[in-house]
């Protein structure tokens, strides 16, 4: 730990050294992209607020227009007037902002720091570098809250993902996301196909029909959300027994709101955030978003993170860092959707297939709910 | 209005009163009843009830008692009330008693026919009473929404949740935090100066080119008349979610996205078809001989409208404008496409608010604005009597 | 006028006739009107129609297809469809994609043509990346027969054909022109290469191919062209022209700069041309025959695929034709949208009638207090009224709350007023209502009271007074409220969006999805141009039946 702090010193040193020479060069504001809430907020602390400390004069304008930030990314690229500086994104927007040009293909050991213990950014992310453009942040999972209080007496939690589909057993509402992505997996799966083969069967006219048809046996009882924020509320309200939702909103709902919900981690669909550039920034925006990207990706600051949201660091060296509750004070570690205890059955969710055939299943899937 | 009296008002037979009183009671009693297991048990009682406490007020006590009895009604409902139900019950037991107290005496002593012609047959007396309450319910569906978020700003948690403190009026369950948070983020701040650095001007711009070509529209020898009417109404007709994407592809083009002056375009065009309808709507009660008479004595016609016409079509103007400006303070679609981080408005704020981080915040933030609208309606009200006061028509 | 035939012209007080003075008083007042009326219209057009029409214009509009794969389009206008397309084809789809690949279009293009058909999209990915492997055999074949092939500025040299050759301007300035169509944007300035004329007639595919590159490598990549190496794509089209027997013959004459190791190429054994296979080789699927069918329905500028995809139908090869059942979705929203604007636009009648009765027929210092408590919703944010009615109606909200305290809804069997149908009619109805209130109470306070008094005084029942009497009289301002409510409800998007659930949402929701998630701007147009078509058409109604005139927003 010791170790860790020294060296971590002197990077902070050779940071702000390097910033004073080449302060001419930079822009003094940055626009930054994210999602809003807690999880702007602990980029918000983690990140921005000390490298604002420690480079003032700088300003961020935050835009919590992640959601839409594909589609107006190439708005703007249309346009030929990009006003954003850095933008926070998922994987699969990441990769679709590459495959457009709209984003910028990034040398990840050139740009970002290496692991204290001198490993390279590209071996120390590893395979969480899903595109060429996409520096990543955190591992998240969409995954199930439920309502203790609401089980029928006597019955045992629910711990299968298949429980979701047991009407009998576990009665009441479900909120689902109201995207085929995860959904359709996760009825294959309880209706009985192999996990490996969950792609191959979707792939298939049938194992669409399939997949609908299980869906269908509870379509009546759940609550299509869109918005991140809606589960937990339903799940507050008691308006549904269980629902999906990223794993940091039901922890935030358990920890920091004392709301009665317990997690369901089996087959969790894990997913990546993480920072994409735009192209066609100026040389000092540029360059400022490359000062900035530095600090913020080291692996003291993804550790820093963890501690205001539960969200795993991208970093295999940040891990170990992970420490406590920045409020609350409880270990952190055991709230990662990337703890051994929770990852006993993930799903990892085949963003090609889905780049493929995201328009095709979402005209059935839509099709399908609206009838 | 109390003044005014068309029937005499007698005391009626209590063969007519005390039934009327009792189904009354018996009514109340069902739901009561209900609450506590036994709808019939709680008709009897509530019938029983009010047809004991009618007797005794109108036929023992009398109309010469009235001040006492009343008061004594409301005590007796608001003990039975905390007895049934505690803090709620309290409340509730006072309105009930409150109420009962009242429609005691005006069946009794026959006041509900004070306002009403004399010839009126029973059954007219009932519709006439019936139809209120049915005005009344609705009124009671258009207000009910709006007074029920006021309380979840005051909530302690951040959902959008009455909680069983709340409920029980345990001050544990109220906080102003959300207040607080309004008042001291910065993010909420810096949207409320976007707001309000947006409205006004996108209302200024509104009412300046509308006003000006409402008053060109009002002339009879307009060509195309209708086409151009319809052109400058069709930013209210157009689904704003074609505007928006309309405007943000546009604007994206020509370099306004994203810009201060690009939501400001927007917005005023959202605008102009209110300050068109309301200052054409002005303009068509305006005397035309006035402006000929300003002119035969030799004003210029910019003197003229600014000392004839503009006193006169101002409450058009304002009330036009008071439109537009709630039309840019309250808009979201358009501001989501066509500004950026830079323009947030509160609107843009609460929407993400709702789809990020559900917190009463903007339940707060609703509850200031809609007193600030009871201000600005009020404000309208009296300007509309200004105007009927200048105009020399009576106020009704 | 009967008394001026004798006496001549009426003259005004200047000695013009008053006629010819009048017809210029009359214009003069016109054109102060207009000029009054114009900077609205102008703003109104520029910020406004502009946009809107800008917007539409993308239901129809197909240009990346050409842009991106000009050559490929081309060779595919003859093809008949009925087999995979020949080796030809699959050439000018190599030089395409590579050109595209380098500027990262194809993928645009891909995503374009998924929504046509699944798998398009990656098939125009993957390949993407490959190209350059393609290619990559016809450099290290020619940088084998002469190191020469590996230099920048020899290549350079032996396509502009020396120093003083006469050049071929339209050849470069062409690929410009393609450069600027597939990039969308304009260049100016000089690319500092022209191609040979000489040299351009023997190898036709490899100066376009270096034109092409020359170009992008100085506007784009903003590079000197002489100091850069070819792209292997050059190399490909070099052993295109290599393999047709004229070009060693006509190269047997040539004596510009590179002719001797282009004739040392000639004369060599390349590897075999064969594009289709590595293509197929790439992706199985470019020897689907369906596949090559959608790129060529989908070639020509524009389009009527995306209105079809709105109606439901789609194109085949046995022309148009509704879609799969499992897929037809936007004649069930656009029946729904207006099943459910008629509800809300009853409900509103229904709820708006008394209250605007009440408010007319009351004296005004009472009518304008309870005229606030029609204005205070309708001034109150749209997102605070729409969450409120997600606290009432949900199943632990307000309402079904004091339902079972009162008893009258057991615990277990809350009723669902939320996330259907039911829910987006009454919350939309709220907010819509005060659209319905004002223009019938203006209406109706235009009725005289008198009326009802007469007509009762004659002997009418309270029923006949007013269905005979008041009634008619109103329907003006019912029609002005129901057109203007119903023309509002149908483009509504953000209150469905919340509490609608599945079954409750709008026509407008799914145009927001498009613009804003899939990204389909072309579809969310068309939905688009449909939906405003629709509103029009009652915008046109009201316009007869009420005049836009007399729309009035309260007093």
């Amino acid at each position: 730990m010791k170790l860790t702090k020294t060296l971590l010193a002197t990077t902070a040193l050779t940071v702000a050294a390097g910033v004073s020479a080449t302060a001419q060069e930079m822009a003094n504001s940055m626009t930054v992209v994210s999602w809003g809430g807690a999880y702007q907020n602990s980029q918000l602390k983690a990140y921005v607020e000390p490298y604002l400390a420690a480079n003032p004069g700088v300003s961020v304008t935050w835009d919590e227009s992640s959601a839409e930030a594909v589609a107006k990314m190439r708005a703007m690229n249309e346009a030929g007037n990009v006003t954003w500086d850095l933008v926070d994104a998922v994987a699969s927007d990441a990769m679709r902002l590459c495959d457009e040009g709209l984003a910028m293909e990034i040398d990840h050991d050139e740009v970002l720091a290496a692991a204290p213990d001198g490993t390279p950014a590209s071996e120390d992310f590893g395979q969480l570098i899903v595109s060429d453009c996409f520096i990543p942040q955190i591992v998240y999972s969409t995954t199930f809250g439920y309502r203790p209080d609401m089980l029928p007496a006597g019955t045992e939690p629910p711990d299968s993902v298949c429980d979701v589909f047991d009407l009998e057993t576990y009665p009441g509402k479900r909120a689902l996301q109201k995207r085929p992505i995860d959904n359709m997996e996760w009825a294959l799966y309880c209706d009985g196909v192999d996990k490996d083969d969950i792609y191959d069967v979707l792939s298939t006219d049938e194992g669409v029909s399939r997949a609908l048809a299980k869906l269908s046996t509870i379509k009546d009882q759940v609550v299509w959300w869109s918005a991140g924020a809606e589960t937990p509320q339903l799940l507050a309200d008691g308006e549904v027994f269980m629902g999906s939702t990223f794993n940091g909103r039901l922890f935030s709902a358990i920890a920091e709101q004392n709301q009665p919900i317990e997690m369901m981690w089996d087959m969790q669909s894990f997913d990546l955030d993480g920072w994409v550039v735009p192209t066609g920034l100026p040389a000092d925006r540029l360059a400022r978003v490359m000062d900035f990207l530095m600090f913020a990706t080291d692996t003291q600051r993804l550790a820093d993170q963890a501690a205001y949201i539960s969200y795993g660091p991208a970093r295999a060296s940040s891990a170990p860092l992970v420490g406590k509750h920045a409020e609350l004070g409880i270990e952190m570690a055991p709230h990662m959707p990337t703890d051994p205890a929770n990852a006993t059955n993930p799903h990892i969710y085949d963003y090609e297939w889905w780049a493929d055939n995201r328009d095709d299943l979402d005209a059935k899937f839509q099709a399908w709910l609206a009838q | 209005m109390s003044a005014m009296t068309l029937t005499p008002i007698e005391k009626k037979p209590l063969s007519f009163a005390l039934p009327t009183i009792c189904a009354a009671g018996g009514f109340a009693g069902l739901f009561v009843g209900t609450a506590h297991g036994s709808g019939l048990i709680g008709v009897v009682v509530g019938a029983v009830v009010l047809m004991v406490l009618g007797y005794i007020a109108l036929q023992i006590l009398g109309p010469g008692m009235e001040r006492p009895v009343r008061w004594g009604i409301i005590a007796l409902f608001t003990v039975a009330g905390v007895l049934l139900a505690g803090v709620p019950g309290f409340v509730l037991g006072g309105l009930f008693g409150w109420f009962f107290a009242f429609f005691v005496y005006w069946i009794g002593e026959g006041r509900y026919r004070a306002n009403l012609a004399p010839y009126l047959t029973g059954g007219q007396v009932l519709w006439h009473y019936a139809f209120r309450v049915i005005c009344g319910a609705i009124f009671v569906f258009l207000i009910t929404p709006i007074l029920v978020v006021m309380p979840l700003s005051f909530n302690a948690q951040n959902f959008f949740t009455f909680t069983p403190e709340m409920l029980r009026f345990d001050p544990a369950g109220y906080s102003l935090k959300h207040y607080q948070d309004f008042f001291t983020s910065s993010g909420w701040q810096q949207a409320l100066r976007n707001s309000l650095a947006i409205a006004p001007v996108a209302t200024l711009l509104s009412v300046s080119f509308g006003t000006l070509a409402a008053i060109g529209l009002s002339s009879e020898h307009v060509p195309f008349r209708r086409a151009i009417m319809a052109i400058l109404i069709s930013p209210m007709i157009v689904p704003l979610i074609i505007s928006a994407a309309g405007m943000y592809f546009f604007y994206s083009r020509i370099g306004l996205q994203g810009t201060y002056f690009g939501v400001v375009l927007a917005h005023a065009a959202l605008g102009i078809p209110f300050v068109i309808i309301t200052v054409t709507a002005t303009l068509v009660g305006f005397d035309r001989s006035l402006t000929r008479a300003a002119a035969s004595m030799g004003a210029n016609p910019v003197t003229t409208f600014f000392r004839v016409q503009m006193p006169l079509i101002l409450p058009g103007v304002i009330s036009g404008g008071l439109f537009a400006f709630i039309t840019s303070f309250d808009e979201v679609v358009v501001v989501l496409f066509v500004g950026s981080a830079n323009q947030q408005t509160l609107p843009w704020r609460m929407f993400t608010g709702l789809r990020e981080q559900i917190s009463p915040t903007i339940l707060a933030v609703a509850t200031i604005l809609v007193g600030i609208s009871v201000l600005l309606l009020i404000t309208l009200e009296m300007l509309r009597r200004r105007s009927e006061r200048l105009r020399g028509m009576s106020p009704g | 006028m009967s008394d001026t035939t004798d006496t001549g012209p009426v003259l005004a007080a200047d000695g013009t006739p008053l006629k010819r003075s009048l017809r210029r008083a009359l214009r003069a007042q016109k054109m102060r009107a207009l000029a009054l009326i114009a900077p609205l219209l102008i703003f109104v057009l520029v910020a406004f129609i502009a946009p809107i029409a800008d917007m539409l214009f993308r239901s129809v509009e197909n240009q990346i297809v050409g842009n991106t794969i000009p050559m490929t389009v081309e060779e595919l206008r003859d093809w008949d469809g009925a087999d995979v397309p020949d080796e030809q084809v699959f050439r000018a789809m190599f030089f395409d994609l590579f050109l595209a690949a380098e500027a990262k279009e194809h993928t645009k293009l891909g995503s374009r043509l998924n929504y046509e058909q699944s798998g398009m999209s990656s098939l125009f990915r993957t390949t993407g990346r490959r190209v350059d492997n393609m290619g990559k055999v016809f450099q290290n074949a020619f940088k084998e027969i002469s190191p020469q092939f590996d230099d920048a500025q020899f290549w350079f040299d032996m396509m502009s054909g020396g120093a003083g050759a006469e050049g071929n301007a339209r050849l470069i300035s062409n690929q410009i022109g393609r450069l600027e169509r597939l990039e969308a944007t304009t260049f100016s300035g000089d690319v500092g290469f022209v191609p040979g004329a000489a040299i351009s007639d023997i190898l036709p595919n490899t100066a376009r191919a270096y034109a092409a590159f020359a170009a992008f490598t100085h506007f784009v990549n903003e590079d000197v062209v002489s100091e850069k190496k070819p792209w292997e794509a050059v190399h490909a089209a070099l052993a295109v022209d290599l393999e047709e027997p004229a070009t060693a013959a006509a190269l047997a004459a040539y004596d510009g700069p590179g002719a001797d190791a282009l004739r040392q190429a000639a004369a060599a054994e390349l590897p075999p041309i064969d594009m289709k296979a590595a293509f197929v080789d790439a992706n199985k699927d470019w020897s689907r025959i369906e596949y090559w069918q959608v790129i060529k329905t989908y070639s020509p500028p524009y389009t009527t695929g995306y209105f079809l995809n709105a109606v439901d139908m789609e194109k085949t090869t046995q022309g148009v034709a509704l879609r799969s059942d499992d897929e037809r979705i936007y004649g069930l929203l656009f029946k729904r949208t207006m099943f459910m604007s008629l509800m809300i636009t009853f409900s509103c009648i229904v709820l708006g009638y008394p209250v605007a009765w009440i408010l007319a027929n009351l004296p005004a210092r009472k009518a304008n207090l309870l005229m606030i408590l029609v204005l205070l919703p309708f001034w109150t944010s749209l997102l605070v009224r729409t969450s409120a009615w997600k606290v009432m109606l949900q199943q632990q909200g307000v309402i079904n709350d004091v339902l079972v305290w009162l008893g009258l809804v057991a615990d277990e069997s809350r009723l669902v007023m939320i996330n259907n149908q039911f829910g987006t009619i009454v919350a939309m109805t709220h907010i819509l209502l005060p659209f319905m209130i004002l223009p019938m109470y203006s209406v109706m306070q235009t009725i005289p009271p008198a009326y009802l008094r007469a007509a009762k005084s004659l002997g009418a029942t309270n029923w006949t007074a007013f269905w005979r009497v008041y009634f008619p009289q109103s329907v003006p301002g019912i029609g002005a409220g129901s057109i203007l409510v119903f023309i509002l409800a149908i483009g509504y998007y953000i209150t469905p969006e919340i509490v609608g659930g599945t079954t409750g949402t709008f026509i407008s929701n799914r145009i927001a999805y498009h613009i804003s998630t899939s990204l389909n701007w072309g579809l969310a147009a068309a939905l688009g141009s449909i939906l405003l078509a629709v509103v029009l058409i009652l915008y046109w109604a009201y316009d007869k039946i009420v005049g836009i005139d007399n729309v009035k927003l309260g007093g």
